[in-house]
């Protein structure tokens, strides 16, 4: 039973398209991930004055305090977007696959 | 006055430490000092015991088979597992560690805790639906889908036992250090205490009381650290500007802890910790169990959200509670500081500064509740920890390898409730053999052969289609070598722990994970590539239906019925 959807889900052009598109998404999401990371760890490594930078003249608070709590705000919001579009868009398509494939 | 710390609450810095900051990290490393006994604490600790135990009745008559045991039957909603992920994720170490760290030098707790946050999205974007697709009860299910289930899954039951040691070493050395400073009781009978609880949870309730554990814990340390951080950011009319300008009116280094300090030295060291935080979470047997609790891939992504969601809300707190705790205190030296004098530091050492705000800000009742939370937390990572432990050695290396799978649920689960005993016994005796042992190490330890050898073997098994038996069987035990003989040569370990002299460290760096990681992939691909033997055919023709099963869900164990 299952060895038949799976070999007709293996015949349907829509689920490589779903495989690729999908891949696509989750190498850029990682990317802009560690992007945001390690750009934040080699700037602190290779340039702390500009970290040290403070935010308004004669003020206390340093550029690298909202740019970290922006990291850590990123990466929420970097999650719940793949997890949205994986649960509505790609769980969506899957579905069709699915469907089409116990016919 | 011997200076003081948390040997466990060391372990959240002993990244810190071993890239070259140990002074940051708020006092110096060495046992706590017990304190007057903390009766309010302790009835606050009681209270949650009941309670928890109470629940685990309640899970007791729910755990009927194996898979209620490991999984809760998978009826946990994603949203509870979020919260039971970040319970299991967010321990004393990063609470008072943190916290503590902040407290000792400001923004370099900051850069700290992120690395501690970037794991999730790698779990989020690689590892979460095709866990939960292809997977039962451990992640050697996954792992050892299309592969040789011999020695796969013996290989990830030995990833799994590795990880799990060091994590419950540091975890109950912490709990015997906790124990003297908070409740102000012998070191003993913290190992006894937690041994004990842990296993009712556990041996009881399964995997459905450890959920409810983990996600009760959660919610006092989030709602506890909230609160501190409000009653904080309320004396400073909700302006951090004017929080940040007290504190460096107030701290000792000043300026200086608006600027990052000495926690990033060298760049290969820093990248390396780097990738130890981010993929060894992805690698982290107890975390990846998670993901099997719950019904289908959708939840399972969600569960991911909600962590990553919970987990970076309480990093932002624990910043704002190490600046409330820099002004706060040093109003108060009398009470807070050790002879009331700021240049000999904290009372129980820097990674106090939490516990102290708690009285700060909520008076000798809210102590006695961040304690007991502080506690509880202890208790619910160790319970997990075994959960994860029981469950290799009966799933992964009884049932499927020493009885090919032909095991009835009841025997499994007997053999799974024996293991737990076993496993508690030796947690109690992990714990006082290492009482005087500075374990600081041991919990990056087991991040590093996380993401040096589970998930390598993981990855590379999911998403390679000519990955091998042997290939991942080569590269995970080549990276688990790795990982922990590099760090036992490293000065992290080599001098600051086993007391060689300084310099005589042979491998420079924080952390192996650059180059374990790296040699373990390598490996895997090198020796699949080389492999073609028959097996290596039949593995890789199965990539396809893998690769469906696990895009699609079709054929994917369903939640178990009652």
């Amino acid at each position: 039973m299952s060895q038949e959807i799976y070999q007709r889900i293996r015949g349907n052009p829509k689920f490589q398209a779903l495989v690729s598109k999908r891949n696509t998404f989750s190498v850029i999401m990682i990317i802009l991930i560690l992007i945001a990371y390690y750009g934040y760890i080699l700037l602190i490594a290779f340039d702390k004055a500009l970290l040290a930078t403070k935010l308004s003249a004669g003020g206390v608070t340093s550029i690298g305090i909202p740019m970290g709590l922006g990291v850590i705000l990123f990466t929420i919001i970097l999650t719940w977007v793949y997890v949205r579009r994986a649960n509505t868009e790609f769980d969506a398509e899957a579905d069709v696959i699915v469907k089409e494939s116990q016919q | 006055m011997k200076s003081i710390k948390l040997s466990h609450a060391a372990a959240a810095l002993a990244l810190a430490g071993a890239a070259g900051l140990a002074s940051a990290a708020g006092g110096d490393l060495g046992q706590t000092q017990q304190q007057a006994t903390n009766w309010t604490a302790i009835t606050m600790f009681v209270i949650f015991v009941a309670v928890t135990l109470w629940i685990t009745k309640w899970a007791a008559a729910k755990t009927k088979t194996a898979a209620d045991f490991y999984t809760a039957g998978g009826g946990i909603t994603g949203f509870q597992n979020g919260l039971a992920i970040a319970g299991d994720y967010m321990s004393a170490a990063s609470f008072l560690g943190i916290s503590g760290l902040v407290f000792g030098s400001g923004f370099d707790g900051l850069i700290f805790s992120i690395g501690w946050l970037v794991g999730w999205p790698v779990i989020t974007f690689l590892m979460a639906e095709r866990l939960r697709n292809l997977g039962k009860f451990t992640f050697a299910d996954v792992a050892s889908y299309r592969f040789a289930q011999g020695p796969l899954r013996s290989f990830a039951a030995t990833g799994t036992l590795v990880v799990v040691a060091f994590y419950l070493i540091a975890q109950m050395v912490g709990a015997g250090q906790l124990i003297k400073v908070l409740f102000g009781l012998e070191y003993m009978y913290a190992v006894i205490l937690v041994g004990l609880i842990m296993l009712m949870y556990v041996l009881f309730g399964g995997m459905t009381a450890t959920t409810w554990v983990q996600i009760i814990k959660a919610v006092m340390l989030l709602a506890g650290a909230s609160f501190m951080a409000l009653a904080v950011l309320f004396q400073f009319g909700f302006s951090p500007e004017a929080l940040f300008a007290k504190a460096v009116e107030v701290h000792a280094k000043h300026d200086d802890i608006m600027a990052p300090g000495g926690l990033i030295k060298d760049p290969i060291s820093a990248l390396s910790v780097g990738l130890a935080l981010m993929f060894g979470t992805a690698g982290l047997p107890h975390i990846l169990m998670r993901f099997f609790t719950v019904p289908n891939a959708k939840e399972a992504r969600k569960s991911v959200a909600w962590a990553t969601t919970w987990i970076g809300y309480f990093y932002i707190l624990t910043f704002i509670i190490g600046f409330g705790a820099i002004v706060m205190l040093t109003q108060d030296p009398g009470s807070y500081y050790v002879d009331g004098d700021l240049a000999k530091g904290l009372k129980g050492g820097g990674n106090m500064a939490a516990v102290h705000l708690a009285n700060a800000v909520g008076g000798n009742m809210f102590l006695g509740f961040i304690s007991a939370v502080a506690f509880a937390t202890i208790l619910a990572v160790v319970a997990g920890l075994t959960l994860s432990g029981a469950s290799a050695v009966s799933h992964d290396l009884y049932a499927s390898v020493w009885r090919h799978g032909n095991v009835d649920s009841a025997t499994e689960l007997r053999v799974s409730k024996i293991t737990t005993i076993g496993l508690g016994i030796v947690a109690v005796l992990l714990g006082i053999i290492f009482e005087k042992q500075n374990v600081a190490f041991m919990v990056m330890l087991a991040f590093s052969v996380a993401c040096s050898a589970n998930f390598p073997v993981l990855f590379m098994s999911v998403l390679w289609k000519n990955c091998t038996t042997r290939g991942a069987v080569a590269g995970g035990t080549v990276g688990l070598i790795l990982s922990v003989g590099l760090t036992i040569v490293s000065p992290g370990v080599w001098e600051a722990a086993l007391g060689n002299p300084k310099g005589s460290a042979w491998f420079p760096y924080a952390s192996p994970s650059i180059f374990s990681m790296s040699a373990a992939f390598i490996v895997i691909w090198l020796v699949s590539l080389m492999d073609n033997s028959e097996q290596a055919q039949k593995e890789r023709a199965l990539y396809a239906d893998q690769l469906i099963r696990s895009e699609t869900g079709v054929g994917a164990a369903a939640a178990s019925s009652h």
